[in-house]
């Protein structure tokens, strides 16, 4: 059993929602008054709510984290994933100390360093060379240190030709491996690393990751890692942690906390409680979920795909009068599909309440997807929910010949051959 | 490892509540370099792309005395203490500015960097003495313009002279600096929450100026205003300058212990106070 790096003990963490600004100094002299003179608890802080952004709350205040407690080995490299608002963010806030927990603690062992962004300070008017020493300097190195490791920075980085150029005149992309670079060669025990990859072109994302591993395997460094990219945390990583609404919902091996995410993911949630939704309401959509062959079967590129919809249809409204559509994003929000059960030909006189879209060959990309759907009966809107659920598909071998195509490159897959004379 | 039995073994404990006393100062020192490499930043920014460069730093205190002496001096006549006009209001000028500018310049700090400290820990406190350190290189360059005008005035023979005061100059800048700095401490964490403020600075700042003897000698100021202005810990400090530099004022060294004194405090609130604050201001700006 190796060494303990990171110890967290009942962590929480609230924040206060909506405006903070007006009407606050008299709020903080109550605050002030019931905590500090009658030693009593903060009245602006109600116990007990979790973190669910599709639920309206009671109060002001939104516990962000709740209650979290683990323990990091030395040497681990632990992916932290969840959805957008799981509390991610929030923990690797506090761990990099920008921000200080409401209760709880956090110990560690050793230097930590955080790469919440890349390029922090980095001041456009300064040289490649000179924003080198700045940036590292705010991360925490010392001037001599940066001076022994210059030229390793810079042979990283790739930028040697524009290095005592103004970073005001790189492309966004040197910037970035400029700001890497520094990182990348950062010395300290434990290594926090927000979702940065996702910048800069395929090649220098392969560079980034290669030196995490190299940090991680090679030199025994603790490293902490958010991602939303599956694969990188699957490559990266040997623990995983699985956030959920501020609390821990798994931890353990990576690849059992990623399968536990993405059944989590994928698994019917509950539309029927999203507020924020247009239409007369005659017919509604309950719940949706996406799977492969068998309904506990994750998404894969290449195999069969159903997206379920359940619907509340208490006038029972035959399908030949309902039509449904529906749309895909990726998670970039740029949209990938459109289906609607009205550009086909089907002749139906059910009036069920579950509607199945079927995809013999699935040929998404990997990555995350989000669903918006609308139902309309009798050419009215009855129902519309933006982003209703996200479904994850996982790599899979479209082709049959082992090779994939990247998901930078492209989010469909195209059926095709090659011809040669 | 210094935290006691409890957290025996343990390099860093990140908690909501530490101690209100717990200034971090071995922190501060390991990020030393960073400091300076901020001052670096400050300096090479502030010229780059600009004709006249470092000059600007000159253009400044000349226009502000030319158009005090014109307005003060013979406009409205004010005594200056039968010093030659342009270097009794360069010399207020000179002192004063880095006053102003140190506050000025700390009391938005947590704004004004809010990008950075919302993404990577470093001490806080490092910002706001870089600026102290930045703004004293534009001193010392201002501080040359009023040598160069001794020099002038002393070669045509105006009526001035170096006190053994002088010696207290450096003691005089730090008082400056970090009078400055505490009330800017204090202002920038309050600004977090309460918006308001900044703009009380902005202009509180340039009033204040009246009230310290800037334009006009304490010995010229009317008797029952003269309390007041006395209360004012940049009068001690200015006249004090100005008596080491040109042997005129009401240098006593009640004046300076009193603004000693005084610094001390607001530096002491300062600093706790922004400790307090900077935890959690990532939250509320």
């Amino acid at each position: 059993m190796s060494e303990t790096a990171i110890k967290v003990e009942d962590l929480s963490k609230a924040y206060q929602i909506g405006q903070i600004g007006t009407g606050t100094v008299s709020r903080d002299i109550e605050r002030f008054w019931t905590t500090k003179i009658l030693k009593k608890e903060d009245p602006f802080l109600k116990i007990g709510e979790t973190n669910d952004r599709t639920i309206k709350g009671g109060s002001d205040i939104v516990w962000s984290l709740k209650d979290i407690n683990f323990e990091i080995n030395q040497g681990d490299a632990v992916g932290i994933i969840g959805k957008n608002g799981a509390g991610k963010s929030t923990l690797l806030k506090l761990l990099s100390r920008v921000t200080s927990p409401t209760t709880g603690e956090i110990k560690v062992k050793g230097r930590i360093a955080s790469l919440l962004e890349v390029g922090t300070g980095f001041h456009p008017e300064l040289s490649g060379r000179e924003n080198i020493y700045l940036n590292g300097a705010i991360l925490g190195m010392r001037k001599k240190e940066i001076t022994r490791k210059l030229d390793e920075i810079i042979d990283f980085s790739g930028v040697e030709r524009y290095i005592d150029t103004p970073v005001k005149r790189y492309s966004s992309g040197m910037y970035v491996r400029l700001a890497f670079a520094v990182a990348a060669h950062l010395e300290s025990e434990i290594l926090i690393v927000d979702e940065v990859l996702a910048v800069g072109d395929a090649e220098f994302q392969k560079k980034c990751l290669g030196k995490m591993g190299d940090i991680s395997k090679g030199e025994g460094r603790t490293v902490l890692f958010v991602s939303h990219n599956m694969a990188a945390v699957q490559n990266l990583c040997n623990r995983g942690i699985v956030m959920k609404n501020g609390s821990i919902s798994y931890q353990g091996d990576v690849d059992k906390s990623i399968k536990e995410y993405l059944t989590e993911s994928s698994s019917a949630c509950s539309i029927i409680d999203i507020k924020d939704r247009k239409g007369n309401g005659k017919v509604i959509l309950a719940e949706a979920r996406a799977y492969s062959r068998t309904p506990n079967v994750q998404p894969q590129t290449g195999q069969p795909f159903t997206l379920e919809f359940l619907l509340q249809n208490p006038q029972n409204i035959s399908f030949a009068d309902l039509q449904f559509d529906l749309r895909i994003d990726d998670h970039m929000g740029q949209r990938i599909a459109w289906m609607s059960n009205s550009v086909l030909n089907t002749n139906t006189d059910k009036t069920g309440s579950l509607i199945r879209f079927n995809i013999e060959k699935l040929n998404l990309n990997e990555g995350l997807y989000y669903v918006t759907t609308q139902i309309l009966a009798h050419n009215a809107l009855t129902d519309w929910v933006q982003n209703a659920f996200s479904f994850e598909v996982v790599k899979g071998d479209f082709y049959n010949s082992g090779k994939t195509v990247p998901p930078m490159q492209s989010r469909i897959i195209i059926e095709f051959n090659v011809g040669y004379d | 490892m210094s935290k006691g039995n409890q957290h025996a073994g343990w390099d860093l404990v990140i908690k909501g509540h530490t101690s209100l006393f717990d200034l971090k100062f071995k922190d501060l020192w390991h990020y030393r370099d960073l400091l300076f490499l901020f001052v670096k930043r400050d300096f090479v920014s502030f010229y780059k792309q600009t004709i006249l460069g470092p000059l600007w730093f000159f253009i400044q205190p000349i226009f502000t005395t030319i158009v005090f002496t014109f307005v003060f001096g013979n406009l409205a006549g004010i005594s200056t203490d039968g010093l030659p006009q342009y270097l009794f209001y360069l010399s207020g000028i000179t002192a004063w500015n880095y006053f102003s500018d140190c506050l000025n310049k700390t009391s938005t700090v947590f704004r004004d960097n809010a990008n950075i400290f919302g993404k990577v820990y470093f001490p806080r406190l490092i910002m706001p003495l870089s600026i102290i350190v930045s703004n004293l290189i534009r001193f010392g360059v201002q501080l040359l313009l009023l040598l160069c005008m001794m020099a002038y005035f002393g070669i045509k023979g105006a009526n001035f002279e170096v006190t053994s005061a002088i010696f207290l100059f450096p003691v005089l800048v730090v008082m400056m600096a970090l009078l400055g700095l505490g009330a800017g401490l204090i202002i920038t964490a309050m600004t977090t929450k309460y918006r308001d403020l900044t703009f009380l600075v902005t202009f509180g700042v340039q009033l204040l100026m009246y009230g310290t003897t800037v334009i006009y000698p304490l010995s010229a100021a009317p008797e029952e205003y003269k309390r007041i202005i006395e209360l004012n810990p940049m009068t001690g400090i200015i006249e004090a300058f100005r008596y080491a530099f040109l042997g005129k004022g009401e240098f006593t060294l009640w004046s300076v212990g009193y603004s000693m004194i005084f610094t001390i405090v607001i530096l002491f609130l300062g600093i706790v106070i922004f400790n307090k604050t900077e935890k959690n201001f990532v939250d509320t700006i």
